[in-house]
Order: C-alpha cells, then structure tokens, then sequence
C-alpha cells in the first residue's frame, strides 16, 4: 500500500527481495518519504501508472522484469522521464554501473547500503 | 577505559593539538582508540593508554592524539562550496595571477577524500589559464598514508561521489576502488598540526579548512586561524566550513564559510 501525504515524497521501492525492501523503507520513511513497494518491474510498471514517484530505488535482478527493461520502459511512458532512478544492485563492476548511467539511471547504490549511503545518493539527485 | 585514562587523553589532545575532547564521553575515546590500541598490539584501550603514560614515547603519544583527531570522511562534502571554489573563486584569481601558479592548500585533508574533492573538480573543470599546485595535508600519518594510496572501499566511494565521479576518476581495486593516478598525482601531501607555525609552507592562495575548528578549544581556534591567515597570499581566500566563523577576516557577502584577508594584514604577510 502508498502512504501518501501532501508535503512528502514518494519513493517506490522496486526489489524482488522483501528483507531489501523492509530495510529501505525504513531508512526512506526516517528521510520523510512515502513508500510504495514493487517485487519485479512488471509491477513496477503497474505503479507508475497509477501514481508516478518522485524517486526509484531500483534492483538490477529480478524475475519477469529486470530493473534495465523497466528503466526502459518508465522512460517512454507520459511523465517517466520527471522521477529520479536510483539503481540499487549488488553488481559493483564499473561497466554496470556505466550500462545503469548510460542506459538513464540518475544515480547507483551498491549493496550493501546503509542509511547513510541512501541519504547520500537522495541528496545526490536532488530529492533530499 | 578509567577516567584518569580518558583525562589523560584529553588532556594530551589539548596540549599536542588544541584538541577540544571531552573527557566524559568514554564511548568516542573507547572507539576511535580501539583501532590504535589493536594496531599497536594491546589487548585493550586501557592497556594501551598505560603504555601511553608509562613510556612516555612520543610515537604513542602521537598515535593516540591523531586518532582522536576530526577528519572528513566523505567526498565532496558541502558540495556547493566547493562548486564555488572551482567556478567563481579560482577563475578570478588565475585572471588576478595572469598566468602564474595558483597554490591551494586542503589543510585537514584527513583519509583524502576532501583534497581529492577538489582535484576531481578541477580535472573537470580546470580554470583557464592557470596552473594549479595542489597540497593536502592532515595531522595524522595514518590518514595520509591512506590518501596517497588513493584506495577506498565500496562504502566510502558512496558518500557523497556521484556513480558519474566514480566511473569517471576510479578503477576497480581488489577491495574497492582505486582513484586514478591522473588525479591522484595532482596532489602533494604533508603532515602538518595546525597549531604549528606555517612559515615552511610558504604562501597559498586558497586554503580549505572546512569542518575543523569546532573540534578546537577556543585558544587553539584562534590560534589556528591566525596561522592559516599567516599562509594567505594578500588577496587570498580562506574556506571554512558553512556554520563556520573566522573573526578578523572578512566575510565574503553571500557566501558562508568563504573569508577573504583583510587589508590590514597585508603589511605583515
């Protein structure tokens, strides 16, 4: 379910992994931010149709949808271009994180993080 | 740690370095000593702060007091400042030096990331005309050991560097991240207690302090500012952190944590 209130943002959490997203969103909702979850892009997809975010934290890996062909696909719909995207994979090669950059990420957080590595990156793209 | 440890600490903290500590907050001193007191092959924090007193060895002394010394940890901290550095503050001085070297000074450069902030920008973004000689220094030889390797671990590369800087300026390390030596070999390191006197520096034209005088004791402030504004050339800038105050320097209008030296000055520079 999102939290939604008037003066916060949201941020959707996109990770097939539910102990990922239960720590982001408790880092996220310490910064002041709503929360939406997703499992895999698919349902991402689903999300940012209904209510676009201001901010994605986006996994790499993930069943039925990986995180560079929702990327892709956030990117062509109506408004997809306005949220910031936050890649948040375990891949920590450098031409990853090129591919992440180049393919239109804003920014990219390796797992592990922290909430202090979170708060950096929010910072980073402008939302925090 | 007893607390005739920790105010012997303390107290050497003041004496060596103007360091402000206090002495009741066992925690910090337990955990930054911790590291040290292992490195130096002590079981415990206790044990190692004996052999401080005992011995009476300089090189303990000094492990103690540089571990307990502040140091920034993360890349381009207070980003806007620095953006202010590289695109207004040092274009206008290599117009000012028509052509001559510009020397700028990050004076508690603690593990590198904040000296190498400021080399990433200007690689980025060098100013026109202008020659840059860049030195970092810090207090503690550990620090600068650290920084002249250029390595950090995955944790650090993410506080406060864009993914862009990363794939920009590092190359993959076996346990990290290696800045590239184009940068790296843009800075010249120096271990320096600011409450020495600067002379052997000679003259900078900008000197980043940022984040360092709070963990000061009010004498040692002031006689910490007095020797970086002994450093200044006559037109230079001084670069405190943004909550930071340099009374006796003028402060530039619009611009936190940014001071100019004051004409009065000049004569004695």
């Amino acid at each position: 379910m999102v939290k939604e209130s008037a003066d916060r943002k949201l941020c959707l959490v996109v990770d097939d992994s539910r102990i990922v997203r239960k720590v982001a969103r408790r880092i996220l909702e310490d910064l002041k931010f709503d929360m939406a979850e997703a499992g895999e892009g698919a349902e991402a997809l689903a999300w940012v149709r209904t209510v676009m975010p201001d901010v994605i934290l986006l996994d790499w890996n993930m069943p039925v949808m990986d995180g560079l062909e929702f990327l892709r696909q956030l990117r062509r719909e109506p408004g997809g271009e306005r949220p910031k995207v936050i890649f948040c994979s375990a891949e920590n090669d450098l031409d990853r994180i090129r591919q992440a950059l180049t393919s239109g990420a804003d920014e990219y957080i390796m797992k592990p993080f922290d909430g202090d590595i979170v708060a950096s990156k929010l910072a980073l793209v402008g939302v925090l | 740690m007893t607390p005739q440890d920790r105010e012997l600490i303390a107290r050497l903290c003041a004496d060596r370095a103007g360091l402000a500590i206090d002495p009741d907050k066992a925690y910090i001193l337990e955990n930054r000593l911790g590291s040290v007191a292992r490195r130096e092959g002590f079981g415990s924090v206790h044990e190692f702060v004996a052999a401080v007193r005992d011995r009476d060895e300089e090189r303990l002394i000094w492990a103690a007091v540089e571990a307990m010394s502040p140091a920034e940890t993360a890349f381009f901290s207070e980003p806007r400042t620095l953006e202010r550095v590289v695109g207004e503050l040092l274009p206008e001085l290599a117009r000012r030096r028509g052509g001559g070297p510009l020397r700028l000074w990050a004076a508690a450069c603690g593990a590198g990331q904040e000296v190498y902030s400021l080399a990433m920008a200007l690689d980025e973004s060098p100013p026109a005309g202008a020659s840059i000689e860049l030195f970092g220094s810090d207090l503690s030889e550990q620090r600068l050991e650290k920084a002249q390797a250029g390595l950090y671990s995955q944790f650090e590369v993410q506080r406060g560097l864009s993914a862009q800087r990363l794939v920009r300026h590092f190359e993959a390390a076996e346990d990290g991240f290696a800045l590239c030596l184009r940068v790296r070999q843009t800075v010249r390191w120096r271990r320096v207690n600011l409450m020495d006197d600067p002379a052997r520096l000679g003259q900078f034209d900008l000197v980043l302090c940022r984040n360092v005088l709070g963990y000061l004791a009010q004498d040692a402030r002031a006689r910490v500012l007095a020797n970086l504004q002994r450093t200044l050339a006559p037109d230079g800038w001084l670069v405190l952190g943004e909550n930071e105050a340099a009374p006796g320097l003028n402060k530039a209008p619009g611009r936190r944590g940014f001071y100019r030296k004051q004409p009065s000055t000049r004569a004695v520079a």
